[in-house]
């Protein structure tokens, strides 16, 4: 399996998703935002980060960068994409996924263990979970309350579009499990075709368990052919 | 310009220190040069009242690389890693503007550690606040803990913990110190030296702008009625320049290109250029048409005093130019060449084809002035009252009182709002004894601690300097790990006090005297002087941040209590001290008597003791025992883990609140199995290791027979809620 990690200033998840994996063996490089041209791969990343310092508006700077024209053509191509918090934020800027992200409904930047419920596992991504699995995973942003308006999602609720949401410990999807304010507890989603996943929490940060948890890592695993 | 006497005072000069000036120059200095003295010899730069006494630290042992003197500290961590750490204050800044303040005191602490050619791999921060009664508290303690996370999250190093106090003696001077800890190769440590003539100097990173100017004489002078005035001298922070300085500066580094390098802080250009030059006994010559500014019409003063950020000095090799250069234009960051090298051993500025100062740099340096300050001892404050005469409180109502406070809170609300993993080597959070970070990549890792305990200092500055020590090598050792090298942040009053000097000199042999004891070298430090307002000082509050080392990945452990039917011993012995505790301050506002005393002795081998158990894997789970005595101590077990305690009556105390609550130093709690008692019995009495046993683990339920008996969820809750009560939107 080839990767390419997509690097711009600012990003700063870019090594730790690299670890990850080349951990699983994957043969992963990093592709600087200037390049005009992507290498041949099975998995673009667009990691975590503050690209371009989060002036403008986070993600709309990297959105228009050169690599980006590379990453839409692929996207559209059916290439598999996984954006990663700043990463899933530059997809929504750059039109490849729907919606928006707002500032966090308490006005704070949040970093914490969270729980996500697996709502579909009937995709590239998620097959290596159980549907309805309850894993921990980390957030850390300041933008990740996912909004869109009522016929995207309803798209999105009918297409089996929306794998992962926020719970409690136990799997309960409640208001208070609901750490940004995101519409319905959405915590990532797909674009129709499935081959593009935009997700605020970090699975990368879950792939050791002397650190925390290897909970992120069967995402990966679902990826390998 | 005229020199007026007027015009020396707003330098923050004393007139007998121009006339120094004069003498060095042989004239009378022009404006440009006098703010060039004033920037190098105030009392943040120049060190001048603390010199003489931070010689009396120990700096010095085996694995140490660098002590004090360089951007930061180095020592080695065995193979070829070295770990480069520093903390350093941004207390007067805060004050005045609390997000820029504590963001920049960020950006600088992450320069010094990455200009030594480390990659920072973590955070740490202590920080003071006034009275939550105080107006201004809840918008500075918001300003500080936004500014501190918004520069470090977008850096992108993980701040892994440190410590968050109030105290109505901050209420006009808060304390904002921030640490950073960054790893580099052993054979590829950068220093500051120049060497060679005729090098070029380059400056790298963002441009100069008017911020800033004359923030290191602001900081080195009391606060009035009118300190809110001083909001320029702020400089304003962009974490995004910081990521990209640090990303090309690693890069070159990588090359054999650089001879010396100097982060652009405190005095900005000026005190870089001079550092870099008076280290390296050369010259060195500068034209400042060619420093990159942000605005127009900048002068040399400006230019030369701005403490814009994100800033590096460089003194390259030759022909090394063109491929340094190919780095930094990659970052998309300035990278001019300004000046030279030079053999005249002066400092001189040229200016539209003028020269505009031209200054001896010894003056600048070595022979800035250095003061031995009268200096009187400290009263050591004698209890005014009988413990026996206090209106007698249950122990379960002043543990929930205690849990609840302010200080003894749970800080999660402060801490979610910093990335504490990105990078991926977070082994430990903050919330323990100390934070636990990973080398990456390899099967090692450091712990780190940052500790204060102001309130120990001030009735007894010798005593709590040494209490402090010992409670930051307490909390490496309750992780497992091998405590290795401080870094220290000294926050006083203004030192031209003889009793404010008195608790700075008191409280270093203090530190002295336990650093010696224990092996424990200070690498790095700082002093932020002149913490006052209307002549009220703060209380003296010296923070220490140490580093441990764990040679292997397995035997890291947590407070967490681990599972039912084990027992808790706590090992080294209680007296009942309660003065200067928790106790007697959140119950009975009775802030008096005298601090717990240190046994170095008993300290050095309790602590041993313990790490031997622990390598030894018999200890399942461990924490320090320090404000609130074994009770809040055993609680804090509780609510990590969420399982109960069945808690020993003491058998010696008629009074169990003097038995639960002392602060008596030297102690820890170790959950063990009950089969392997015997064993540790043997070992602790071997090492001749005072020990008792306490509590035996249990579900849900944290009692003390027919005293005591509350529900963890209870106690999860009161210890919770602060924070959350203090900063709710009305």
């Amino acid at each position: 399996m080839k990767s390419s990690v997509v690097v711009f200033p600012g990003s700063n998840c870019d090594r730790d998703i690299a670890v990850t994996l080349e951990k699983l063996q994957f043969k992963n490089t990093m592709v600087w935002h200037k390049e005009t041209k992507l290498p041949k791969s099975d998995l673009i990343v667009i990691p975590g980060g503050f690209s371009y310092g989060d002036y403008l508006r986070s993600g709309a700077i990297a959105a228009k960068s050169n690599i980006l024209n590379e990453v839409i053509k692929a996207g559209n191509d059916g290439s598999l994409i996984i954006g990663i918090c700043n990463g899933f934020q530059i997809l929504i800027e750059c039109g490849l996924l729907q919606g928006a992200l707002l500032r966090n409904f308490g006005l704070k930047f949040i970093s914490k263990d969270i729980f996500i419920k697996i709502q579909s596992n009937k995709n590239k991504f998620f097959n290596k979970y159980k549907k309805d699995e309850v894993i921990k995973l980390n957030i850390a942003h300041n933008e990740g309350n996912f909004f869109t308006d009522k016929k995207h999602l309803k798209e999105l609720e009918d297409n089996d579009l929306i794998p992962i949401k926020y719970c409690d410990e136990k799997g309960d999807i409640t208001n208070l499990s609901n750490p940004n304010g995101s519409l319905n507890n959405i915590a990532g989603i797909f674009n129709k075709n499935k081959n593009i996943l935009g997700m605020m929490p970090h699975p990368e940060r879950m792939s050791d368990k002397i650190c925390s948890d290897d909970s992120g890592l069967p995402l990966f695993l679902s990826l390998m052919k | 310009m005229k020199i007026t006497k007027e015009l020396i005072q707003s330098h923050g000069l004393k007139l007998d220190e121009y006339k120094k000036i004069k003498n060095f120059l042989g004239r009378e200095a022009n404006l440009l040069e006098l703010g060039i003295f004033s920037a190098m010899w105030n009392e943040h730069c120049s060190y001048k009242s603390s010199k003489i006494h931070l010689k009396k630290l120990p700096t010095k042992n085996k694995i140490v690389i660098q002590g004090p003197g360089e951007n930061a500290g180095v020592i080695d961590i065995g193979d070829d890693d070295a770990i480069v750490f520093k903390i350093e204050s941004h207390n007067h800044p805060s004050f005045i503007e609390p997000y820029q303040g504590a963001a920049t005191g960020v950006g600088g602490i992450l320069r010094d550690v990455f200009t030594m050619g480390a990659r920072p791999i973590a955070l740490m921060n202590s920080i003071h606040f006034g009275s939550p009664d105080n107006k201004k508290t809840q918008n500075l303690l918001n300003g500080v803990v936004s500014g501190i996370g918004g520069y470090g999250n977008s850096v992108g190093i993980p701040t892994v913990g440190g410590e968050t106090k109030f105290n109505s003696t901050y209420n006009e001077n808060i304390l904002v110190n921030a640490m950073a800890i960054g790893h580099a190769k052993k054979n590829k440590i950068f220093y500051s030296k120049a060497k060679g003539i005729n090098k070029p100097v380059v400056y790298v990173g963002s441009k100069t702008g008017r911020d800033g100017i004359h923030g290191a004489t602001m900081a080195s002078a009391e606060f009035d009625e009118n300190s809110e005035e001083k909001k320029p001298t702020v400089q304003v922070g962009d974490p995004f320049t910081e990521k990209l300085l640090l990303e090309a500066c690693l890069e070159l580094m990588k090359k054999d290109s650089i001879i010396s390098i100097q982060d652009m802080g405190a005095a900005g250009l000026t005190s870089s250029s001079i550092e870099m030059a008076s280290k390296g006994k050369l010259g060195i010559e500068l034209d400042l048409d060619k420093v990159p500014c942000r605005e127009k019409n900048m002068t040399p003063y400006e230019m030369m005093l701005s403490e814009s950020q994100e800033r590096m000095l460089i003194i390259l090799d030759d022909k090394k130019e063109n491929e340094a250069k190919k780095i930094f234009d990659k970052w998309d960051l300035d990278f001019v060449v300004i000046g030279k090298t030079t053999d005249t051993n002066r400092l001189v500025l040229n200016f539209q084809n003028k020269k505009v100062a031209d200054i001896p740099i010894s003056a600048l340096a070595d022979e800035a002035p250095q003061y031995n300050r009268k200096w009187n001892k400290s009263k050591i404050k004698k209890n005014n009252f009988k413990i026996k005469d206090l209106k007698k409180i249950k122990t379960d109502e002043a543990l929930i009182k205690i849990l609840s406070s302010p200080d003894n809170s749970n800080k999660s609300w402060i801490t979610d709002q910093y990335d504490q993993v990105v990078m991926c080597d977070t082994i430990h959070k903050s919330g323990g004894d100390a934070a636990v970070i990973r080398i990456h990549k390899k099967e090692k890792a450091i712990s780190i601690s940052v500790d204060s305990s102001a309130n120990y200092c001030v009735a007894d500055p010798r005593t709590g300097g040494k209490q402090i020590v010992c409670e930051n090598w307490r909390n490496l050792i309750s992780v497992g790990s091998k405590p290795l090298a401080i870094t220290n942040c000294l926050n006083f009053g203004n030192p031209e006090k003889p009793e404010v000097m008195g608790e700075f000199v008191e409280c270093i042999e203090g530190m002295k005297e336990a650093c010696e004891f224990l092996d424990y070298p200070v690498v790095s430090g700082n002093v932020s002087f002149y913490n006052e307002t209307n002549s009220k000082s703060i209380f003296p509050t010296p923070v220490i941040g140490g580093i441990g080392i764990f040679d292997n990945l397995n035997r890291i452990i947590d407070m967490k209590t681990k599972k039912t039917g084990n027992i808790i011993i706590v090992v080294g012995k209680t007296f009942g001290h309660l003065t200067r505790s928790s106790f007697l301050k959140e119950i009975y506002s009775i802030n008096d008597g005298s601090p717990p005393e240190i046994n170095l002795t008993n300290e050095k081998n309790n602590g041993l003791s313990v790490l031997n158990l622990i390598k030894n894997n018999l200890v399942l789970s461990c924490h320090d025992v320090s404000s609130g005595g074994i009770l809040v101590a055993l609680a804090e077990m509780s609510i990590a883990s969420m399982l109960g305690l069945k808690i020993n009556k003491p058998k010696k105390f008629s009074d169990l609140n003097e038995y639960f609550f002392a602060e008596d130093q030297g102690r820890y709690l170790l959950e063990i199995e009950k089969n392997n008692l015997e064993k540790i019995e043997k070992m602790l009495k071997k090492d001749n290791t005072f020990y008792e046993i306490v509590a035996e683990v249990q579900n849900d339920i944290f009692e003390i027979d027919k005293t005591l008996s509350i529900k963890t969820e209870e106690l999860y809750k009161c210890n919770n809620q602060w924070f959350n009560k203090f900063n709710a939107v009305n």
